[in-house]
């Protein structure tokens, strides 16, 4: 790690990240005052390897999926100190190789796939698009492509399907064909925005495990971006917790699922109904959670913390590692350690 | 009630929540809708011959996934719709028509909490006028009694009574619940019926809202059909659990029983699919039965067992003959009914 102080520390063994993001800030300035929705964002995605970014609505976990796409409008302002894919500095590029770039290296699954798709083309030609303006193909390669591909990522009878719309497929489908697009170019990073969210549990299931297979068929290091902690047991090799902006925890999801060291991640993982605990009270966290343009002072959480001390809401904790593969960003972690331990 | 005679109703672990008399039930409701285009008109089969009983004080989880037809159910249970085919009555009165006698009863005695609390309050009213609506409606209370009355329901949801000149929409997505479970509450029903009550919150927030219905269940005595597609939080708040399979009731019965001995092949494929709330079982991804194909749509539904095609167990029985409710037989607990002419063997290969 080049850059100094505990901020860049990462909390991966391994060092061949296929993303690699430091001090990402993204703000709106499009109204009348700026909202800063992220701050201070550090991220690692390695090969192979599927990291969850985890937190609540107005987290701010969606735009830094679209912040690391390049996908922003003019009232967007990004500033990062580095963005890398692999070995391209992101920061450095113009929008068209940065346009280039997208699908080919690193591509995004939206949550909504009914209207991220074109509902006058047919699916074939949507997946088809991408080897033609990427790779030259030509219309019949594209085609037979896209069959392949409808086909992996496991759509029965993709030869005949392959000239249907985007309506006569259902939810899940559509996620697939989302799915089989973002894969298309075999690109390094896979970015999947709440890729399950709309879908009924089964067909989330089929979706997850699909994500699951391709990542290791295609070694792509994956982000997902969840709400769901379920979906997070299930599928995460590391996590970062999002609050208020900000990343608040960090770490391998083993031990940060098994011993959270920050109280919004506690509070999380106990608000979820536990079968020992059935018919009782839940653990709640009071309030909701605050608007980027309202973000607390001090710890963003403290209004809300059980923990919270009066230095809390005055001074913010910095994201600070407390074992070589986790970091937190709270005043009373080790307090929160010990008093589980 | 017939059905207090009947060994399931009378098994030991229910035993006492027998005692109690039957406040809402439902005989083969069925629902159609008509769809498509004059050239080519469909039929949705929506809510296929469903059965329920709610007794007083009890909570019934209704879990099943998009199309299974569970908000169709709801609605035909508080009234907003009317059934094509069967009964439902309340308190033992038969309240299928729809008269205006009947819809008055229904409306005084079973009330709804909607899905969405940022489409289901009136954004131009503010929250006293939202909660004293029912009241003014059913002419409960004089206006002086119904301020107090908000106020008081206010204090029961957990919100200030100074809140009550604000419009909705200085409202967090939690609150907004909160006022729409005051509203549901004003007229002091038997019965809640929440359709998805906590979907579409804040995961940090729907903890807040099930222990508010848990407590207000409790406090008040009123029975609450629970719809959800979270299995996690129905198996949290339900004493009894039905599980919907396009229109039809699958499996019914002690909330224990289903969620740990399955014996209906959906229910077991259910369970496995969602995502277990703990580490030590990551990787049952791989162990577990993902179901092939989608959930079919209630258009032109398959015949015999509306399950069948995506069954792995699926005979030609299945293809022909519909299944009903029946009970099966020890060594299991009798607390529950399945519709599946294999359920022996399904409980036995699960096992």
């Amino acid at each position: 790690m080049t850059i100094g102080g505990a901020v860049s520390s990462v909390d991966s063994a391994e060092s061949d990240h296929i993303l690699r993001v430091r001090g990402l800030s993204v703000a709106f300035t499009g109204g009348s005052r700026t909202v800063d929705a992220v701050r201070d964002v550090d991220l690692d995605v390695s090969r192979g390897e599927l990291v969850a970014l985890l937190g609540e609505s107005g987290s701010g976990k969606s735009v830094t999926a679209r912040a690391i796409m390049g996908l922003v409008d003019e009232h967007t302002s990004v500033r990062a100190s580095e963005m890398r894919l692999g070995d391209i500095d992101l920061l450095a590029l113009s929008e068209g190789a940065r346009r280039r770039l997208r699908g080919e290296r690193m591509s995004l699954v939206l949550q909504d796939a009914l209207s991220a798709l074109n509902p006058v083309l047919s699916i074939g030609d949507q997946i088809g698009e991408l080897f033609r303006v990427h790779r030259r193909a030509t219309r019949k390669q594209a085609h037979a492509s896209a069959v392949d591909l409808l086909g992996l990522v496991g759509i029965p009878a993709p030869s005949r399907r392959v000239d249907d719309y985007p309506h006569q497929f259902s939810g899940g489908m559509r996620q697939r064909i989302l799915i089989a697009m973002a894969i298309a170019l075999e690109p390094e990073l896979l970015i999947a925005d709440e890729p399950t969210t709309a879908l009924d549990v089964t067909v989330q299931a089929q979706i997850l495990e699909l994500l699951d297979s391709l990542r290791a068929q295609l070694n792509m290091g994956v982000l997902l971006i969840t709400h769901d902690l379920g979906v997070v047991m299930e599928v995460a090799d590391r996590l970062a917790v999002m609050y208020g902006g900000r990343i608040v925890e960090r770490g391998d999801a083993d031990s940060v699922l098994d011993a959270p060291a920050h109280p919004y991640t506690e509070a999380l993982l106990r608000s979820v109904p536990q079968v020992e605990a059935r018919g009782g009270q839940l653990l709640t966290i009071p309030g909701s959670p605050p608007s980027p343009a309202q973000i607390p002072s001090g710890c963003a959480f403290h209004p809300r913390c059980h923990l919270a001390i009066d230095r809390c809401s005055t001074e913010r904790p910095e994201l600070l590692q407390i074992t070589p593969l986790r970091s937190t960003a709270c005043f009373r972690s080790e307090e929160l350690i010990d008093e589980r331990g | 009630m017939n059905a207090a005679d009947t060994p399931l109703a009378e098994a030991p672990a229910t035993g006492t929540a027998d005692a109690r008399p039957v406040v809402l039930e439902a005989k083969d409701l069925v629902r159609t809708f008509s769809s498509g285009s004059a050239l080519n008109p469909t039929r949705v089969s929506a809510v296929d011959g469903v059965s329920l009983q709610l007794r007083a004080g009890e909570v019934l989880g209704v879990v099943g996934e998009s199309g299974c037809g569970k908000s169709t159910l709801a609605r035909m249970l508080v009234g907003l719709d009317r059934p094509d085919a069967g009964t439902l009555s309340y308190r033992g009165d038969d309240v299928t028509a729809g008269r205006r006698r009947d819809r008055r009863l229904l409306r005084r005695g079973v009330q709804m909490i909607f899905q969405d609390p940022y489409t289901s309050l009136d954004p131009r009213m503010t929250v006293h006028d939202i909660i004293a609506e029912p009241m003014a409606a059913a002419r409960t209370a004089r206006a002086a009694e119904r301020t107090e009355r908000v106020a008081e329901l206010l204090g029961l949801v957990g919100l200030s009574d100074e809140m009550m000149g604000r419009f909705p929409h200085q409202f967090s997505g939690g609150q907004r619940q909160r006022i729409g479970i005051a509203r549901a509450l004003a007229l002091e029903p038997d019965v809640l019926v929440c359709d998805e009550p906590v979907s579409a919150l804040d995961v940090s927030v729907q903890a807040q809202v099930i222990n508010l219905l848990g407590d207000i269940q409790k406090r008040l005595g009123v029975s609450i059909l629970f719809i959800a597609h979270d299995l996690s939080v129905v198996r949290h708040i339900a004493d009894r659990v039905a599980v919907m399979y396009l229109g039809r009731v699958a499996e019914i019965g002690d909330t224990d029983a289903i969620y740990e001995r399955p014996a209906h092949p959906y229910t077991q494929a259910l369970l496995s699919a969602s995502p277990s709330l703990s580490r030590a079982d990551r990787g049952r991804l791989s162990r577990r039965r993902i179901l092939e194909g989608e959930p079919p749509s209630p258009v032109n539904p398959p015949t015999g067992c509306r399950f069948n095609p995506r069954c792995w167990m699926s005979t030609e029985e299945c293809r022909t003959t519909v299944p009903l409710l029946r009970e099966i037989p020890e060594p299991l607990p009798l607390e529950r009914l399945v519709a599946c002419h294999r359920a022996e063997d399904a409980v036995t290969a699960a096992a």
